[in-house]
């Protein structure tokens, strides 16, 4: 790999100029490289982090058909990846024009991942260099203990999905909170409802109470109030002091618990496995924020690419030219998603919302088609709307809460549908539905969601794991079940069960009307009806039993 | 620009004027290299490629030795060219389980659907897409999706891979029926001072030498060739002379349904499984096997190669008896039987129109005299998995399996399965 030459740079730093202009913030440095064929051989397996630790399953083709993206969340060819500072990829032949806009969009990519607070967990520190100094473990590891790191490490990459990426944003983003803030936050939600049982209606009395202290003694009052209830509950201080004595109850992942409790990684000739766990569960955590944020992040650097690239006074001559790679990039498919031109619409239809003051209530209340449409209170509040979006929300929060009816009809957008047509041997796709409801819930089903899969630290007796599998309406992969258990068997050095829901039985389906005997009557059109149940799946000595409850 | 990308995309006919166009499975299949700057995904070499799978079946074979699952799967995915026969793309592949959503089974009235724009309302279809797959979002026979790491390799290397490291067993008898040796006629022998067809490069080699031992050619930075003194002795001729000429020893008939109801996983099972006998044969017959490719609906035709084979897709019922009968036809009419080790190998989803068999066991009966091995594979869908075919029930009642079972085989199996159950079927078809 070698650096993009000196010309490129320059036009590269006077992007930044620019970019700096219109709002955008992000670290002064960068690295521009040039890649071949060669190169991305070597960088896709390891989603372009070219430092990351060897492992050899990223030489082999992965079996992709299935939910490809959730097995692996990184993305084998980003262009620009999140670390300090943020390094970006190139072709070797990209025309000067080309290469404008493509900095621009890498410069949006390097502003969200900078600035949006679900990459928290990446400001500290330079992900290039720890993945170096993790590769050198792992590489140190091997030499002592040959394959059996590499068996740590599909252990633990079979359960990094399960990380507590949103724990670990938690835990670095709200401080802990001062004595005074806890005394409140206890008598609150704990004393009155658990210890005391309060009545709902007595609840809000209270809650009305220490309102009125507060409005009649202002900054006293807090403190003013504290003193009337130690007075009627004088058990009260002996109980908070109970409880501040209490450690936390620390919410860990699977990987987490597995170092912290697991007897056969405590063993003195076992602790290097921990080390290894750690890469991979560290790894996990610093992609997450990436796929939870595609529609956001892949709009935010097609918004930027689209208006820098108008505004620079550099590359006239070449409207045209960016017209149709940009027109390839963010035109929306006829069938299917595309990120790029989703998000990209996303922001234009909120810039649009926040200029004409359509983001308040009174907006809201008004259902007349023509006065939604005219309304505009000259707010021209997009731009910081636009920049607060890109700070504080991820992919779920900004389809939830945007996706809405004019922007459906605005961009003409539905829901497809796909069917059988059985005289003509084809599937049709259809317009199924033009709501904005029903969009957002397709959206929502596409996007990135590992199951919930927790330690139940009741049900875990005597070395015997308990998983329980939150059920959100989808089964696990049943054929990924038994080695995925395995590792963890191996890893905890006991039996483990997982409880999980699965389909105990699917009514007729038309599959098998296609070609059924002339005169046997087809059973197409009957929805299938799904009954689901309860299963405890064990593994015990590297063998399966499944039980249903 | 078409957006296009190393990960797969599919063919999509809309009704208007869209012409074809790829739909991605997924918002996390766009990514920026291919979409900003049309980078492909990286080729794989066929060197490293083929080093590397010897490595990873070693070390599959050492995770057995440590208790664990073997976890290398090879040749799932394969794009056999068309004409060359012997070519076969061979992509080791693994899969990195881990506890994920299975978007396939959803509660009634959930199922999902895309996104889509444009003009319409609601109802109004928009496009269509010929059944080639089982839906159309799964992956078939014949499309692209192995194509950044594809290794290439010959059908002969697969099948000493499946020999050596699956433990498919090997043939006991190589053929009873001996190996006819004939003669054929080749311009292959060389002969000074005459013959039929002048070798001017041979020639030309032997007027330089006589040169240089005349010592006329004083320079040889600086050659006239026009000074050249040529000999009588010195014109290398080509004659015509008998060779050795070795027929093949085995022929093998791949008969496979393809039906409506056999699109998508069926389907590529039933391929893969025809791929991997095929590699297995050519080994084990040193190259010596011919094939002939068999596909019938409620009639049978026979295609002309591997690719048409792997390909094709009607929309018919089911005659198994007609596949039978055109093999029997061929054997009788090229007089097959007397020169030929026979297999004949037939996949299907068991459905037959035939529900007893009564046109479809004779024709297995006379089928039996003349050949060494019929394995039958019949992929069952997952919405019936009962062992009770149409086909399965009638080749029991038949009693075949039992009296014959150096001869006929019978191997069932789930559409859902796996490779290593497709190599075990394979066990089961072909085992001495």
């Amino acid at each position: 790999m070698e650096l993009i030459s000196l010309h490129a740079k320059k036009i590269m730093e006077g992007c930044k100029e620019r970019a700096r202009e219109v709002g955008l913030t992000f670290s002064d440095e960068t690295l521009e490289y040039i890649v071949t064929n060669r190169d991305l051989l070597e960088l896709s397996p390891k989603v372009m982090i070219p430092t990351l630790y060897d492992y050899w399953v990223h030489d082999v083709e992965v079996l992709r058909e299935k939910g490809r993206y959730e097995l692996y969340p990184g993305n084998p060819y980003e262009t620009v990846i999140n670390t300090r500072p943020p390094i970006s990829f190139y072709n070797d032949n990209n025309p000067d024009w080309l290469n404008v806009m493509i900095f621009y969009h890498v410069l949006g990519h390097v502003d969200f991942f900078q600035n949006n607070a679900f990459f928290r967990n990446t400001w500290d520190y330079d992900f290039l260099g720890r993945a170096l100094s993790d590769k050198r473990v792992i590489a140190k590891l091997r030499a002592e203990n040959g394959r059996w790191v590499d068996y740590i490490i599909e252990f633990t990459r079979g359960i990094d999905n399960l990380v507590g990426y949103f724990g670990e944003l938690a835990r670095l983003d709200s401080p802990e909170p001062e004595r005074g803030r806890k005394m409140l936050d206890y008598y609150f939600d704990i004393f009155l409802q658990s210890v005391k049982k309060t009545r709902i209606s007595d609840y809000i009395k209270e809650v009305d109470r220490y309102n009125t202290f507060q409005k009649q003694y202002g900054a006293r009052g807090e403190e003013a109030f504290f003193v009337e209830v130690k007075k009627e509950h004088p058990e009260f201080e002996a109980f908070l002091e109970k409880h501040l004595k209490m450690k936390p109850v620390q919410r860990m992942d699977l990987i987490e618990y597995l170092m912290q409790n697991a007897a056969f990684l405590k063993k003195e000739e076992n602790r290097w496995m921990k080390s290894v766990m750690n890469v991979v569960r560290n790894t996990s955590l610093f992609f997450a924020p990436q796929i939870r944020t595609k529609i956001m992040n892949e709009g935010w650097a097609s918004f930027w690419h689209e208006i820098l690239f108008m505004q620079d006074d550099r590359i006239k001559g070449h409207e045209v030219d960016f017209a149709r790679v940009n027109a390839g990039v963010t035109a929306m498919p006829r069938v299917g998603l595309n990120p790029y031109a989703l998000g990209l619409r996303l922001f234009y239809h909120i810039k649009d919302l926040a200029d004409k003051g359509k983001l308040s209530h009174a907006f809201q209340q008004i259902s007349n088609v023509r006065q939604r449409e005219a309304f505009d209170t000259g707010a021209r509040k997009g731009q910081d709307m636009l920049l607060w979006i890109r700070e504080n929300l991820c992919d779920f929060m900004f389809i939830n809460t945007f996706v809405d009816q004019d922007f459906m009809t605005h961009n003409n957008l539905f829901v497809a549908g796909t069917r059988l047509n059985e005289k003509k041997m084809v599937w049709e796709y259809f317009i199924k539905s033009k709501k904005a409801a029903d969009y957002r819930e397709m959206l929502k089903d596409s996007l990135y969601h590992p199951p919930a899969i927790t330690v139940d630290p009741e049900k875990t007796k005597e070395g015997h794991l308990y998983l329980v599998h939150q059920f959100e309406g989808k089964p696990l992969v049943s054929e990924y079940i038994p080695n995925t258990m395995l590792g963890v068997e191996f890893l905890w050095g006991g039996p483990v069960s997982l409880e999980t829901t699965e389909v105990a039985s699917v009514g007729p389906s038309a599959v098998s009307a296609l070609d059924s005997a002339p005169g046997s009557a087809p059973a197409v059109g009957v929805k299938p009806e799904v009954n689901w149940q309860r299963v405890i799946y064990t593994m015990q000595d590297r063998k399966l039993t499944k039980e249903i409850l | 620009m078409k957006i296009k990308t190393g990960i797969k995309g599919r063919e999509f006919r809309g009704l208007r004027k869209y012409e074809a166009m790829e739909i991605k499975e997924d918002i996390y299949a766009y990514d920026d290299l291919s979409v900003l700057q049309d980078m492909k995904a990286p080729q794989y070499t066929h060197a490293t490629g083929m080093r590397s799978l010897e490595e990873l079946l070693e070390r599959d074979k050492q995770r057995e030795k440590d208790g664990f699952p073997r976890k290398i799967r090879i040749g799932r995915l394969m794009k056999p060219g068309k004409g060359d026969k012997g070519k076969i793309v061979v992509v080791p592949t693994t899969v990195e389980e881990k506890f994920i959503h299975d978007h396939s089974i959803q509660a009634p009235g959930q199922e999902g659907g895309s996104g889509g724009s444009g003009e319409g309302e609601e109802g109004d279809i928009i496009g269509e897409e010929p059944i080639r797959n089982g839906t159309p979002s799964g992956a078939g026979p014949g499309e692209g999706e192995g194509g950044e790491h594809e290794i290439e390799s010959s059908a002969y290397d697969l099948g000493k891979i499946l020999t050596e490291k699956f433990e498919l067993p090997n043939l006991k008898d190589k053929g009873k029926k001996r190996s006819l040796t004939r003669y054929t006629y080749d311009l292959t022998d060389r002969n000074r001072g005459f013959g039929q067809v002048l070798d001017k490069k041979a020639t030309l080699r032997r007027i330089l030498r006589t040169n240089q031992e005349l010592g006329n050619i004083p320079d040889w930075e600086d050659i006239d060739p026009t000074r050249f003194l040529i000999s009588p002795d010195d014109l290398v001729y080509r004659i015509l002379s008998p060779e050795k000429d070795f027929e093949s020893q085995a022929m093998v008939f791949f008969l496979r349904d393809y039906s409506g109801s056999m699109a998508g996983k069926t389907t590529d099972l039933v391929v893969t499984q025809h791929v991997f006998i095929y590699s297995w044969l050519l080994y084990q017959y040193a190259r010596q096997v011919e094939s002939r490719f068999i596909l019938h609906d409620t009639e049978a035709k026979e295609v002309d190669d591997f690719y048409t084979y792997y390909n094709s897709q009607v929309a018919g019922g089911t005659k198994v008896a007609s596949a039978y009968r055109l093999v029997n036809e061929i054997i009788k009419k090229e007089n097959l039987a007397a020169d030929y080790n026979i297999y004949v190998f037939h996949g299907t989803d068991g459905d037959d129109w035939d529900t007893d068999g009564r046109e479809t066991i004779p024709e297995l009966k006379t089928l039996l005299n003349y050949t060494n091995r019929v394995g039958i594979c019949i992929t069952e869908h997952a919405s019936s998995v009962t062992h009770n075919t149409e086909m399965e029930r009638y080749l029991k009642q038949s009693h075949f399996l039992e009296e014959k079972p150096k001869l006929i085989r019978l191997d069932v199996m789930e559409e859902s399965a796996e490779e290593s159950r497709l190599i075990e079927g394979i066990k089961v078809l072909i085992s001495p």
